[in-house]
């Protein structure tokens, strides 16, 4: 194999300052994104609980809805598509006056498709919760909306830790495809040194690498939250 | 803003070309990353520490990796490693297997897990060997309980090879861009595209459901 | 020879081999090229039974596909097609297979590079540091950066952008070129990174952007496809040089010489005329475009018609 070694170009410039940049757009378009699943998943994910049955419907529509369709035809129809068909002037808004439009329209389009992960995990977390719970919720004379604040949704919560780490983790690895709408974050940069040096080999290792670091960093912060979290004695898990 | 559907039914052919590569992409890396995830898991179970090591290595280096990335590092570096080529289609093959298989595996030492161990330990009163007690008693009991959950991550699959549109291979995600740009007609063919994904994706839920029912789990 | 062929492919391979072995000196002994040992992409080409072409999907006219999944052509198909027969002739193999592999602007370098492309055909501009990683035919069109925009927008060059976005394609040379004056005169221009020229066009078709910047003959390819062509215009100096040839691997003299020839024929029997007439005068997009070939390119043209 013909290659020419050199890893002094991921420190060169303007190399090293496209890897740290892109580190940053990973980083920023992932949290935000979860924020954003975090937000509508809890909502999403209770709602499909509720002894409601329009609302029941409703979430249950949105998680087969962003489940079901792949994340990169959902952010071409966010991107692509949505300014498109909404008036004019909203349209318009949208490609220009939005601040940073594609990184902004990549948050939206991952968080939501994530909030249906989110939702499923919040749903079988209260449905994990032993029915006695609600019954003595009730009995106590809690109102629907009082037990779901005070018991169902922060029991939840505690038990489903592990697997939101995982949706955690999954969505650091998805702002990738942000890439695909001109977001210049990791992955995109390290194939833009690739295309400038033609040092892929080096290119992509950095990247790998990152996105490890990122993976047991998050691993590590999470089981300190798992533990935090865990309830003693309850051996019901999410899952 | 004027709809015309007639765009989809002119490229129909064309469409269903990149589907008929997609449904391929999907059940050859599905098969393929289902047998090296076997592998994978007994290597996990087997109790000899570096082969466990090994597939635990394997399993959380792939499960921290970007399936983007994997598709790069496959489509421009693999052919130098190997210094010859592997076409486009089995450089996405090859990453599809690689990086599905670490979930699979997962998805399988769960379920070989699930078979009691006191059916092992007949198995192995019973004379058998341990190859063969994982083949006639453990992985037949196994695959059955975790058909749903192997089915589900097929879905999620089917809806990753989408991706392969950053590396321009012409499955159905890239056949409708392709349409898309050709005929000015973005709004119709990803409208389309969102839904053939989801009537496929979710008629394979529901099956995936209907077999959970009938398994009573 | 047909038939010839195919009962000599039913025989067990060691058999064959010998039977070869002897067809090659009696038959083709006249034809010095495959007598030779063949090496590199020749070698490999042999040895696959397949040439794999690496094309555009959006360079209008040179390399580009329609909806009807039909196979790539173009101005630079063309061309590689004149050395894909060549190749045939050489290694004797009249029924070589031929697969299109399509590639974009961040991929066709790699993919050469590692083989998965044996030649490349589409709108490559030859650039110095490019050769570091691959080589080239003689130069078959020349062209430059310009601007695409709006006819309403007033723009007229780079400096009214000021305060405005501009599209650019990711992996081409005028990407580059735009960034380094974006950055030399300290211009206030915002960048929206696409994917390829089919992208750059839509993001300006829908305000997105106020220009789209790839070379000129490119831009008016993106225009005779729209819906509304007299909307646009191509404006501004060429902002840089742009030379395009065809890509083959570095370091295999043996390929690049076969290529050399073929494209240096064509230049010197004026075929090169035609097929330039064929997708240039005019636009196979448009009755309206017509691009006669410029001065610089006939003479380009004249220089490389190597003799024999």
């Amino acid at each position: 194999m013909e290659y020419n070694w050199d890893w002094g170009v991921l420190f060169r410039e303007p190399y090293f300052g496209w890897i740290i940049d892109g580190i940053g757009w990973t980083v920023t378009v992932s949290i935000a994104a979860w924020i954003i699943a975090f937000t509508i998943g809890s909502v999403v994910g209770v709602a499909r609980t509720v002894p409601v049955r329009w609302v029941r419907s409703a979430a249950t529509v949105y998680v087969e809805l962003f489940r079901n369709i792949p994340l990169l035809v959902q952010l071409f129809l966010w991107y692509f598509v949505l300014p498109e068909v909404l008036p004019r002037e909203w349209g318009l808004w949208m490609k220009r006056e939005m601040p940073l439009p594609e990184v902004t329209t990549a948050i939206i389009g991952l968080g939501f498709y994530t909030a249906s992960r989110v939702a499923e995990q919040v749903r079988s977390g209260i449905e994990a919760i032993p029915r006695g719970q609600s019954m003595a919720g009730y009995a106590t004379g809690l109102t629907t909306v009082q037990l779901y604040r005070h018991i169902l949704v922060p029991v939840a919560y505690r038990l489903i830790v592990p697997p939101l780490t995982s949706e955690f983790l999954t969505i650091f690895k998805n702002s990738s495809l942000a890439l695909t709408i001109g977001v210049l974050e990791t992955t995109a940069r390290s194939r833009q040194i690739t295309e400038f040096t033609f040092q892929g080999f080096e290119a992509f290792t950095a990247a790998t690498v990152i996105y490890i670091v990122i993976t047991l960093t998050v691993t590590a912060f999470m089981t300190v939250v798992d533990e935090r979290a865990k309830i003693p004695g309850f051996i019901t898990g999410g899952r | 803003m004027t709809f015309d559907f007639g765009v989809i039914v002119d490229a129909l052919p064309f469409l269903i070309q990149g589907l008929g590569l997609s449904f391929l992409l999907t059940i050859l890396a599905a098969s393929g990353g289902i047998v090296l995830a076997v592998v994978l898991a007994l290597m996990r179970l087997s109790g000899y520490r570096s082969l466990s090591l090994i597939s635990a290595a394997y399993v959380n280096f792939f499960r921290s990796m970007p399936l983007i990335l994997v598709i790069f590092w496959f489509f421009f570096l693999v052919p130098l490693i190997i210094g010859r080529p592997v076409g486009g289609f089995y450089s996405a093959l090859i990453a599809f297997t690689l990086f599905e298989a670490a979930y699979y595996s997962e998805i399988i030492r769960a379920g070989i897990q699930s078979v009691s161990r006191g059916q092992i330990a007949a198995g192995y009163a019973t004379g058998l060997t341990y190859a063969q007690t994982m083949r006639f008693i453990v992985l037949p009991q196994a695959f059955r309980n975790m058909t749903p959950v192997l089915l589900t991550q097929g879905i999620v699959l089917f809806q990753d090879t989408s991706l392969v549109y950053v590396v321009a291979l012409r499955d159905f995600m890239t056949a409708t861009t392709i349409v898309a740009r050709n005929e000015g007609r973005l709004i119709e063919m990803y409208v389309f595209a969102a839904a053939v994904y989801f009537v496929i994706c979710f008629a394979g839920s529901l099956y995936v459901r209907r077999l959970q029912r009938k398994h009573g789990r | 020879m047909r038939e010839t062929r195919a009962f000599i492919e039913r025989l067990p391979s060691t058999f064959r081999a010998v039977l070869g072995a002897g067809a090659l000196v009696v038959a083709f002994g006249s034809t010095p090229a495959i007598a030779q040992e063949l090496t590199g992409t020749l070698a490999k080409i042999n040895e696959s039974g397949t040439i794999l072409v690496g094309h555009r999907e959006t360079s209008i006219p040179f390399s580009w596909i329609d909806s009807d999944g039909g196979d790539p052509k173009g101005y630079s198909i063309d061309l590689c097609m004149k050395v894909v027969d060549k190749v045939k002739e050489v290694l004797e193999k009249p029924d070589l297979n031929v697969r299109f592999v399509p590639v974009t602007p961040q991929t066709r370098i790699p993919l050469l590079a590692n083989g998965t492309i044996d030649i490349e055909c589409g709108s490559t501009t030859n650039k110095l540091s490019r050769q570091e990683q691959v080589s080239y035919l003689p130069t078959t069109f020349i062209t430059g950066t310009k601007l695409l925009v709006k006819k309403d927008s007033g723009i007229a060059q780079l400096e009214d952008l000021v305060g405005k976005r501009i599209a650019l394609a990711q992996g081409t040379t005028n990407e580059r070129v735009i960034k380094a004056m974006i950055e030399e005169q300290s211009l206030d221009i915002d960048v929206l990174n696409v994917a390829d020229h089919a992208e750059g066009f839509l993001s300006l078709e829908t305000d997105r952007v106020d220009a789209y910047s790839t070379d000129h003959i490119l831009l008016f390819g993106l225009i005779t496809r729209s819906n509304s062509p007299e909307d646009y215009e191509v404006v501004g100096d060429f902002l840089s040089y742009d030379p395009y040839a065809i890509m083959v691997r570095r370091n295999d003299a043996d390929f690049q010489l076969l290529g050399t020839r073929v494209i240096a024929d064509l230049f010197r029997t004026g075929e090169i005329k035609e097929i330039y007439a064929k997708w240039f005068e005019p636009f196979p997009t448009s009755d309206a475009v017509s691009e006669p070939p410029t001065d610089l390119l006939q003479a380009s043209w004249r220089i490389n018609a190597f003799p024999e």
